[in-house]
């Protein structure tokens, strides 16, 4: 996935995904101030920050939900947008291939029943996130990380040109996690962009660019130039612990303190 | 033999029956439906609120001569407006605004009721009549009911999407507050054809008993509202049935049969968890 990052400028002139001085909150109080940043086509972007420091919130902005109390967004369509599982209704009566087949609500005529190629393109996303034997499984009885891919099948039914992940790599196996990182390997080679947040600070470094966030923008650029320890540090303050080496620091780890 | 038959075609044998059978059949089929969604997204207290705060315009109605659906409907309207009211009323809570709305509303019926000679009576307007329903007002409800019905089958993906997943249906292009205001309205013409039927007190009965008794049982929102429609319609025929035959209320008698399919729907156990 790591690779030269290429301009942020799209074919067409604007960056599929973009924030200007952007500021957002609720009920009028800012709870994310200062946010400035493009992501272009083929690019992956790691969003970084302790627990209430503004992933969602951010999220949540590029998507319209919330109006910005400052600055500006733009988000090129069509967009998926995969939250956190945990906030799927997992006791509803939907199989796999139930929520595969709702990416193509996306293509309009929501009145109508899906048709056969939606159902072909629902078996097809399936098995690409290697979940076809699983197409008749019910959704809440898949393991997490089953379920996070059972939503990426979602997004890739709707045939976005951005995908906006909500920390996809949360209480996922390890197989899961594995099969995702290839995904988006896949995804940025088709000229995608992807927006992830993340607490996992190592598997951000196989990012293009790297978004820090605590309540305001820490920095934005290179894995190599935001996961420095003065970076890490500005973003995540006590919950961070960097295991440093001579050559300065190489592995950093998030302490999630819960009561937040 | 023929004890039996006649045990079970007698309350047929007229037009009251008959219209009284094919009234709680229709509400019963739209409410099994649509309390599957009613459930999922947690309309519960709305629908109640919605159908106890209708009465004022339900005795009006009365009082007036008009149909009594056209009282609810008219009830109902400005219910939900004081009810909206209620909901963005921050400082004294949205639960108790909600309360006081409701109680008022209550209040105020009643006030309309003792306060004038109302050729229905109170009791029929709360716990309804079923045996009362005139061929026009059943006419009305089988229209309403086929709109309703033929809404549920369009909205299915919408509603799906975004009770399935609340944050991730906009970017689906389905818009969350579009979707619930349809199922309000779909909501609202339901409590207005069933109170006729139930009364504002019992129809929440029709609503919310058939879905809460398949609700563990069903593998799809479709089998969940063909499921709860069945069961619906059953536990009215099983009301209607036992009111005739014991001489009880026939409106108390079906939400009674309603409410003893949700607790034996809870408490049948569920089949082996599908994979």
């Amino acid at each position: 996935m790591s690779g030269t990052a290429r301009t942020p400028e799209g074919a067409a002139g604007r960056a599929p995904v973009e924030a200007r001085g952007l500021t957002v909150g609720y009920g009028g109080r800012a709870v994310l101030e200062d946010v400035t940043f493009a992501a272009g086509p083929a690019e992956t972007v790691a969003i970084l920050g302790p627990n209430g420091g503004g992933k969602t919130t951010l999220l949540r902005a590029l998507l319209g939900e919330l109006v910005p109390l400052a600055g500006s967004v733009h988000l090129a369509r069509p967009v998926a947008c995969v939250a956190q599982s945990d906030r799927t209704r997992l006791d509803f009566p939907v199989s796999a291939l139930d929520v595969a087949l709702m990416g193509a609500l996306a293509r309009g005529r929501w009145w109508r029943r899906p048709g056969r190629s939606d159902r072909e393109a629902a078996r097809a996303a399936l098995e690409r996130v290697g979940l076809g034997a699983e197409a008749d499984a019910r959704f809440g009885a898949l393991s997490g990380g089953q379920r996070r891919r059972v939503l990426l099948a979602r997004a890739l039914v709707q045939d976005a040109q951005v995908l906006l992940l909500d920390e996809p790599f949360a209480g996922v196996d390890q197989a899961s996690a594995q099969r995702i990182v290839a995904l988006f390997a896949e995804l940025r080679a088709e000229g995608r962009t992807l927006l992830v947040t993340t607490h996992d600070i190592e598997g951000a470094r196989a990012f293009d660019r790297v978004l820090c966030l605590n309540r305001r923008q820490v920095c934005f650029g290179p894995p190599g130039e935001c996961l420095g320890r003065a970076a890490l540090e500005a973003t995540y303050g006590s919950e961070i612990v960097v295991l440093e080496d001579e050559g300065g620091p190489t592995r950093a780890i998030t302490v999630q303190h819960h009561d937040r | 033999m023929d004890a039996v038959a006649d045990a079970l075609l007698d309350p047929w044998r007229t037009g009251i029956g008959l219209r009284a059978l094919a009234e709680v059949a229709l509400v019963g089929a739209l409410g099994g439906a649509l309390g599957f969604w009613v459930l999922r997204y947690r309309l519960v207290y709305g629908a109640e609120s919605l159908a106890h705060g209708l009465l004022p315009g339900l005795v009006l109605a009365a009082v007036t001569g008009l149909p009594l659906v056209a009282g609810a409907a008219l009830g109902i309207v400005v219910a939900a407006v004081l009810l909206a009211l209620a909901a963005g009323e921050e400082r004294t809570g949205p639960d108790t605004a909600t309360a006081i709305v409701v109680t008022g509303l209550i209040g105020a019926g009643g006030l309309l009721a003792f306060a004038r000679a109302v050729p229905a009576r109170l009791g029929d307007l709360l716990f309804g009549d079923p045996l009362a329903v005139g061929a026009s007002e059943l006419a009305a409800t089988a229209a309403v009911v086929l709109a309703a019905v033929a809404a549920l089958v369009i909205l299915d993906r919408p509603l799906t999407a975004v009770a399935f997943d609340p944050v991730g249906a906009p970017a689906l292009g389905v818009r969350p507050a579009a979707v619930r205001l349809a199922l309000l309205v779909l909501l609202a013409a339901t409590v207005a054809v069933g109170a006729r039927g139930l009364g504002n007190l019992l129809v929440l009965a029709a609503l919310v008993a058939p879905a809460v008794a398949v609700e563990r049982h069903a593998r799809t929102p479709a089998t969940a509202m063909a499921a709860g429609a069945l069961v619906a319609v059953a536990a009215g025929v099983a009301g209607l049935y036992a009111s005739y035959h014991a001489e009880i209320a026939a409106g108390g008698a079906v939400a009674l049969a309603l409410c003893a399919a949700a607790a034996i729907g809870r408490l049948t156990p569920r089949r082996a968890p599908a994979r």
